[in-house]
């Protein structure tokens, strides 16, 4: 069964999870993805205040597709994760808790993760119209310069996630494979 | 001599990136579902859950399958007795481009590699020419995401690397890859020609029906051997572990230098679009 969490996150919530549980997420996320983080980061590198709240929050890596007329976004799957790994442990520092992507983190991110107490979920890539179905509403909060790349604050209903990287220092991505690989 | 207006052209690529974003072939939902009652591991089964329920409601709601609609990459294959009338083909095929990512609420997802300012219309498209013998011309609309881009690759092999060699450079593609390309993938291989040639090659392999073996019998073995290994990685669907990681290999081959051994690989996301027309 899936354990139903919500955003955005505590610190014990974050610390139960473990990797390979699913999930079902509700409440509000905000997406980024390269070009927000690189500005993000600029603004903590000039000590001015950000857009949006770290403490607690979970980021989406996604940059939706315009919406169909009465639809609150298009499609949004997530976007491969790694890309944003030079970002992800100064961002942890500062609070963040969550993130979503998809595809392998590398190590300076998983030290974070445990370092700080956060956690990164999976989400299905390729999945941009399904995932688009558990987004209640979305809202351009910063950088709307950036188009499909502007922070949007997205309240979700149930999204699906799994587990993929914990506090604890599990690792899906590298025990699942290993589970699957036959001997050479 | 036979002559197109442009204009059709257009048209053709407008509603073909329409129906490509929107929607996967029945060869690629065939392999998917195969892979679905052959996958093993929960969280690959639950992958490929979502990823069929997806397709069938972009299919249903008329709704780009991926947010990721692609750099637009166009196969245009013109014969050789045509005369295009009525303007540029090439602004047509941008204009065919552009109206349907607007027409689609497609992303646009294309912009200069140096400023990184976007273009905003996701032109220009990406266009591979062959003149051909006849009088007719195909177009065919395969918009490519960068997840599964990103992770090609280009060997120069030296020739006494040989057949295993290939093999090793494309087992070894798709493990570093691991699941940043959105598994369960396509592989695109080229063997052969120039640098550029086999990247082109690798690509096109794409282009035919998921899972149809090569016509070439050494190839086709090579093809299911490349199989047999890339899905005993062990790292199945969306990379979390499972039995299927590849849904199928293509090679395409061309004859080459003397002292070389080019290899590309293309690989190709679950979302594996295109669509053809003739005109
Ligand atoms: S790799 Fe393919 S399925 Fe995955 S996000 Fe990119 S385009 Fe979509």
């Amino acid at each position: 069964m899936p354990t139903h969490v919500s955003a955005p996150l505590s610190r014990e919530q974050a610390l139960a999870l473990r990797a390979g549980e699913t999930v079902l997420l509700s409440g509000t996320i905000f997406t980024a993805r390269d070009a927000a983080h690189k500005r993000l980061c600029a603004l903590l590198d000039a000590g001015e205040p950000l857009p949006i709240p770290l403490d607690g929050q979970v980021v989406y890596y996604a940059g939706p597709c315009p919406a169909l007329p009465g639809d609150p976004i298009g499609a949004c799957g997530p976007t491969t994760s790694s890309r944003m790994d030079a970002y992800a442990p100064r961002l942890l520092e500062r609070g963040l808790r969550g993130m979503i992507g998809k595809g392998p983190r590398g190590e300076a991110v998983r030290e974070a993760i445990a370092r700080f107490g956060g956690v990164y979920f999976a989400a299905t890539g390729g999945a941009g119209a399904l995932i688009a179905g558990c987004v209640k509403e979305a809202r351009v909060v910063a950088f709307p310069e950036l188009g499909a790349e502007a922070i949007r604050a997205l309240r979700v209903e149930k999204l699906p996630l799994i587990v993929a990287v914990d506090a604890a220092g599990g690792d899906l991505y590298a025990a699942g494979p290993a589970a699957y690989a036959a001997a050479p | 001599m036979r002559e197109i207006d442009v204009a059709l052209v257009e048209e053709a690529i407008r509603s073909l990136f329409l129906r490509a974003c929107r929607e996967v072939g029945p060869d690629v939902l065939a392999c998917l579902r195969r892979a679905h009652e052959r996958e093993e591991s929960p969280f690959g089964r639950e992958a490929l859950r979502q990823i069929l329920e997806n397709d069938r409601i972009a299919a249903e709601r008329g709704m780009p399958l991926c947010q990721d609609t692609g750099m637009a990459v166009v196969f245009l294959d013109v014969g050789q007795d045509v005369h295009f009338t009525g303007g540029d083909v090439g602004e047509a095929i941008d204009r065919g481009v552009y109206r349907a990512y607007r027409d689609g609420c497609f992303r646009a997802s294309v912009l200069d590699p140096i400023t990184r300012e976007n273009t905003r219309d996701n032109t220009p498209a990406v266009v591979h020419t062959r003149i051909v013998p006849g009088d007719r011309v195909t177009l065919t609309a395969a918009p490519k995401g960068f997840g599964s881009e990103n992770m090609s690759r280009l060997f120069m092999l030296t020739p006494s690397q040989g057949v295993q060699g290939v093999m090793e450079a494309v087992v070894e593609t798709v493990r570093l890859a691991g699941g940043n390309p959105c598994p369960p993938v396509v592989v695109g291989v080229g063997v052969g020609g120039t640098a550029e040639r086999a990247m082109e090659l690798a690509k096109r392999s794409l282009l035919r029906d998921c899972g149809e073996p090569s016509q070439d019998e050494a190839l086709a073995r090579m093809e299911r051997e490349l199989l047999r290994r890339i899905n005993a990685l062990g790292i199945g669907p969306q990379g979390l572990g499972g039995r299927v990681t590849a849904l199928a290999v293509h090679i395409l081959k061309e004859p080459t230098h003397i002292a070389g051994l080019p290899v590309a690989v293309n690989m190709q996301c679950h979302a594996a679009r295109h669509a053809s027309a003739v005109l």
